[in-house]
Parts: C-alpha cells; structure tokens; sequence
C-alpha cells in the first residue's frame, strides 16, 4: 500500500528591530553574555513591559506579505512553562486572538505550483540561550540577551506533502522575508527556526494519522532530510503492524535519526492565559494600508510580471525572483540587452553554478549585469559562438574584464570566413582517411567526429554549422 | 467537590510545588470552594458580553524602537544563586524544554 506524508510547519522568524520587543536593550548579536539585558527581559518584579511600535510594523508586514488577514485586535498572552532560558518563568506570545490568519504562500514544485495555506501569524518574544556544560560538566549556562527578542510564529496548515515542498515552503517564506525587510531569516544564524507536525496516511485517504513532532532542524537541509527519516520510520511502524505514538522527536543531525524527546504524556501544559502587564493591541485599517502601500513588488509579484514580461517559465521565473538582489540583477542585463531567455540562461546555469559552488550570492558576482548582457550580445551576432562564450565567461568570472576586451585579446573572435575554414576541412579530409571511406560508404554520421576535428584544429572557433556545410559539399563531391 | 486531588496534585507539580498529604487535603477543600464560588458567574447568561482582555481601558500602548540602557553585566547576575564567565550557572538541563 502507497503512503502519504501529511506536513505542517511551525516557523519562528526573528524580526530585525533595533532593541527588543518589550524593552530597550538592544537586539545586536554576538555581545559577550547578560550585557543586553534589563529588569524587564530578566522577569524582575515590579517591571513592566511595553510593545515596541516597530515590531508590531514587521509583524504586520509580514503578516499581509503571507496574503494573511490581520485581525485589527489581538491580544497578548501567556505561555507558562520553567526553563532556565524563561526568566519570567513564562513566554508572552499570543494566543486565541492572534495577529493574523487565513494566508497562504505558494511554492514552485516539479509538478507546478502549489498552495500552502497559513493559518496564523502571531507574536511572541524569544528566549535565552543554553549552554550545555561539556562532558562531567555538571552545569548549564545561561545567556539571556536573545531573551525578549521579537519573533513572528507562522503557522502553516497540514497542506505539504512531502520534505521536498517543506523546503521550498522555507525557502519562500526565507524570500518573502528579506524583500520585506523585516528579517534576515538566516537559519543557519537562527533567524529563521522549524518546528515540523508529520504525520502518514494510505494515499487518497483524509484521515489524519498520529503525529510526531519534530524539533532541532536548524538548515534547509536538515529539514528534508529529518522529514525523509521520519516519514520512512512512521511508515515502517505501520507497516510492521505497530502504531505511531504521538510525542516530540528531536533530529540527530550526526546519526541522521529522529529521536524520542518526550512522550504525549509529557507535554507541556501551559495554561495560556491574557497577559495582564499588557494592553490589548488594537490596530486601525489606516494603519495596516499603510503598511501595505510599504510594501515592494512580492516574490510572486515579481514572478509573474517575470512570466508575462520576459517569456520565462515559471521555474525560471522563480529561480531568479528568489531574492530581490538577483531580480535586480536579471532585469539590468536584460535592460542592457533584450534577449531574456538567453540571458536567464547564462544567470541561471553560468553564474549562479559558479556562485553556488563557492557559496556566495550575487551580490559577491564578480561579472556585472551589463557585461552578461554583452556576452550575449556577442553570441547573437555572431562574433563568438557559444561555445567559446563559455570559455569567455570562465575567463570574466576568474580574472575580470569586458568580454570584447577577452574575446579581441585572447583572438576568440569566430572564424565565418569560409575561405580560411576551407583550409581546416581539406586537412582534416587529408588526416583522417578511415572516417572519409566510412561515410563515403554511406555511414554518414561519421560526418560528427570530422566536425569535432576541424572544431579542434580551429580551437573551437570555427562556425560550426558553416563547418557542416564545407565538409559535407566536399565529402559528396568526392563521392562522384 | 469542583475540583478533585488528583488536580491538584497535577497542578502543584506544574507549578513545581510540593505538599505533604494533609495540606493537599485542605487546599482541595479550599480551591473548591473558591472554584464553586467562582461558578455562580455561569448563571449570568454572557452571550452577548465582550470578554474582558484587560481591565484598563486602553489600548495599543507602544514606545519607538529606540536602543536604551541595559544592566551591566555584574548586576544582572548579582541576584543569582550561581554564576560563571557571564552566564547564569544552573544544573544541568536534560532532554530539552
Ligand atoms: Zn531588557
């Protein structure tokens, strides 16, 4: 019997304000421990917390980037639970009247596009930060300045079906978030952290199986692969005539296995209740408008006008939209010089292969828009073929420079002057004997390899298909 | 009786509390009367009763995103029972939250 994995993702997005959400110590990272830190965000009594108007600003944005309704009240609430990051010994977040609901994102798979509904958008401050003692190390260590930090939680409904599209959904919501502004969602940095809901049913059917969940997944990757692992294991419980037993599972990213945290007995309970240190926050449609007229051209935006101004696929389209940065990027070549397929082409394979490999973005490109669009340029007329436009792009990516420059410097120019190629295939004819008798004898494909020959000789210069013609006009006046 | 033992022993020990037998008892006799007391409100019918989220009549309350003062680093640590290298020391946490 065919199974299908039922996903929802809890994502939690650090919002990139200066100082925190419910008091003013700065936000900055890496500064030595317990220094951003102030009576309110280390639960002293008596202090009191007060919402921070640039955050609530994000958290819109967001919130309406993600086609979500913001509920114009919500109200903050208390999460309860002890952990030493909690100095409060309870989390405010928001509970029965979060920010915003009903949204949905959608992300590009092999089979087209697809929908992912989100189910709400809510506040919450962050926690602190273990460490854990090494070793005999009896201790932990606790450093509270991440402790008040604002962070969005972006609930999606149970709508991926497999750890491929969970990626993607992060990937896209990673995207929304830095064209917004609001965060650089890096989760290798933190910024951006998953909590997965996984559960399997038989294909087709539409009841809801039990589900685990899982936490410390902290990269794209990790995430695939700890749904993969799971979904397989659930399915092999199942299979082996067992049942799925609903708990918390942490991902082993060493052993690449999930493993059991804590049973559904011992979840938490957390007696959410309405922060009384904090007013209701009630926002007016004025003030979402105006978030909204703040925001810029959305990925999907941009993705479409992609799709009907350039002709690009939707995969395409979608590649190059996948941060604002490489959009701009495509839209000044193509700006430079119109041939927006081919230069999609030369972005997409080129020099976003190389830039991949070496794990940069293409603000760290060291060929600029406008010298693509030359190259290609280049290639339209002519002056080069593709080929050698490869060996040009190699040499601008290494060593820098115009690719007229390259292509006069290195005598890359192409050789379409029949005359000088005729040379080239008289050779070649006189060289290879056994392949000449080959296709005499009617074995024409031969016709390739002597192709390939002249191409070498000429050190790939040569026009190609001018090349085919010469040889074969001298290969059937032969036959005579 | 509104409310059971068994209850309350679980929320004692979600508020990390501990009591011996005779005290459980006598608050099992006392939350319930409270809880009872409390009940009387569900003979109002409320239906059309906003709920109350807060009792001051306020709303949105915000300051700017404006980087102030925070504690140097010896005072917020100068009321805890452990410290080291700047962080707080505690027993070791196991199995996550
Ligand atoms: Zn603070």
């Amino acid at each position: 019997m065919g199974y299908e994995a039922v996903i929802g993702l809890e994502v939690h997005v650090q919002l990139s304000t200066k100082s925190k959400v419910f008091c003013s110590c700065s936000t900055e990272f890496g500064a030595p421990p317990n220094t951003h830190v102030c009576p309110v965000c280390l639960g002293m009594p008596g202090s009191l917390p007060v919402l921070n108007k640039k955050a609530v600003e994000y958290a819109v944005k967001a919130a309406l980037a993600l086609n979500c309704r913001v509920n114009l009240k919500s109200v903050f609430a208390r999460k309860n639970y002890f952990y030493p990051d909690l100095p409060k010994g309870y989390q405010i977040s928001q509970y029965d009247m979060p920010l915003a609901e009903d949204g949905y994102i959608e992300i590009e798979t092999e089979k087209g596009s697809k929908r992912i509904r989100i189910k709400r958008v809510h506040m919450e401050e962050d926690a602190g930060k273990n460490i854990h003692g090494e070793g005999d190390d009896p201790f932990s260590y606790v450093d509270l300045n991440r402790a008040g930090v604002p962070l969005i939680e972006i609930v999606s409904e149970p709508d991926i079906s497999s750890p491929e599209e969970a990626r993607l959904y992060l990937q896209k919501l990673r995207t929304i978030m830095r064209y917004i502004g609001v965060s650089n969602a890096d989760m290798e940095k933190g910024e951006l952290r998953c909590d997965a809901n996984v559960s399997i049913r038989p294909k087709g059917s539409d009841k809801l199986g039990t589900k685990t969940e899982l936490k410390n997944m902290n990269s794209f990757r990790h995430v695939q692969r700890a749904l993969e692992y799971e979904i397989e294991r659930q399915i092999s419980v199942v299979e082996e005539g067992g049942q799925v037993e609903q708990e918390t599972r942490l991902w082993n990213p060493h052993l690449g296995i999930t493993e059991t945290m804590r049973k559904k007995e011992e979840e938490h309970d957390y007696r959410y209740f309405p922060e009384p240190d904090l007013v209701p926050l009630v926002l007016t449609e004025q003030f979402v408008e105006n978030m909204r007229s703040e925001l810029p051209e959305l990925p999907d935006e941009k993705k479409k006008r992609f799709m009907d101004q350039y002709g690009l696929s939707a995969y395409d389209s979608e590649v190059l939209c996948s941060s604002r940065e490489l959009a701009d990027y495509y839209e000044k070549a193509v700006s430079a010089y119109n041939n927006p397929k081919a230069i999609a082409n030369w972005v997409m394979v080129e020099l976003l292969g190389r830039l991949n490999k070496e794990s940069k973005d293409v603000t760290q490109s060291p060929i600029k828009p406008e010298q693509v669009a030359k190259l290609v340029e280049l290639i339209d007329k002519g002056t080069i073929s593709g080929k050698i436009g490869k060996q040009v792009f190699d040499i601008m990516y290494k060593e820098g420079g115009d690719p007229e420059a390259i292509v006069k410097e290195k005598g890359l120019v192409q050789i379409t002057d029949a005359g000088e190629i005729e040379k080239f295939v008289d050779e070649v004819i006189a060289e290879c004997p056994e392949e000449v008798q080959k296709y005499l004898k009617g074995k024409t494909k031969v016709i390739g390899y002597l192709v390939g020959q002249v191409m070498k000789k000429t050190k790939g210069k040569a026009n190609p298909q001018l090349v085919n013609k010469l040889l074969r006009e001298k290969l059937e006046g032969m036959k005579g | 009786m509104a409310i059971s033992r068994e209850e309350v022993l679980y929320i004692a020990k979600l508020a990390r509390l501990e009591f011996d037998r005779e005290k459980v008892e006598e608050f099992t006799h006392q939350l319930g009367k409270i809880l009872e007391y409390i009940n009387k409100l569900s003979e109002l019918d409320i239906s059309d009763v906003e709920p109350t989220y807060h009792v001051l009549d306020m709303v949105s309350v915000m300051r700017e995103d404006v980087v102030g003062q925070s504690l140097p680093q010896e005072e917020a640590l100068s009321n805890a029972p452990d410290s080291k290298d700047g962080f707080f020391r505690v027993p070791k946490i196991i199995g996550g939250e």
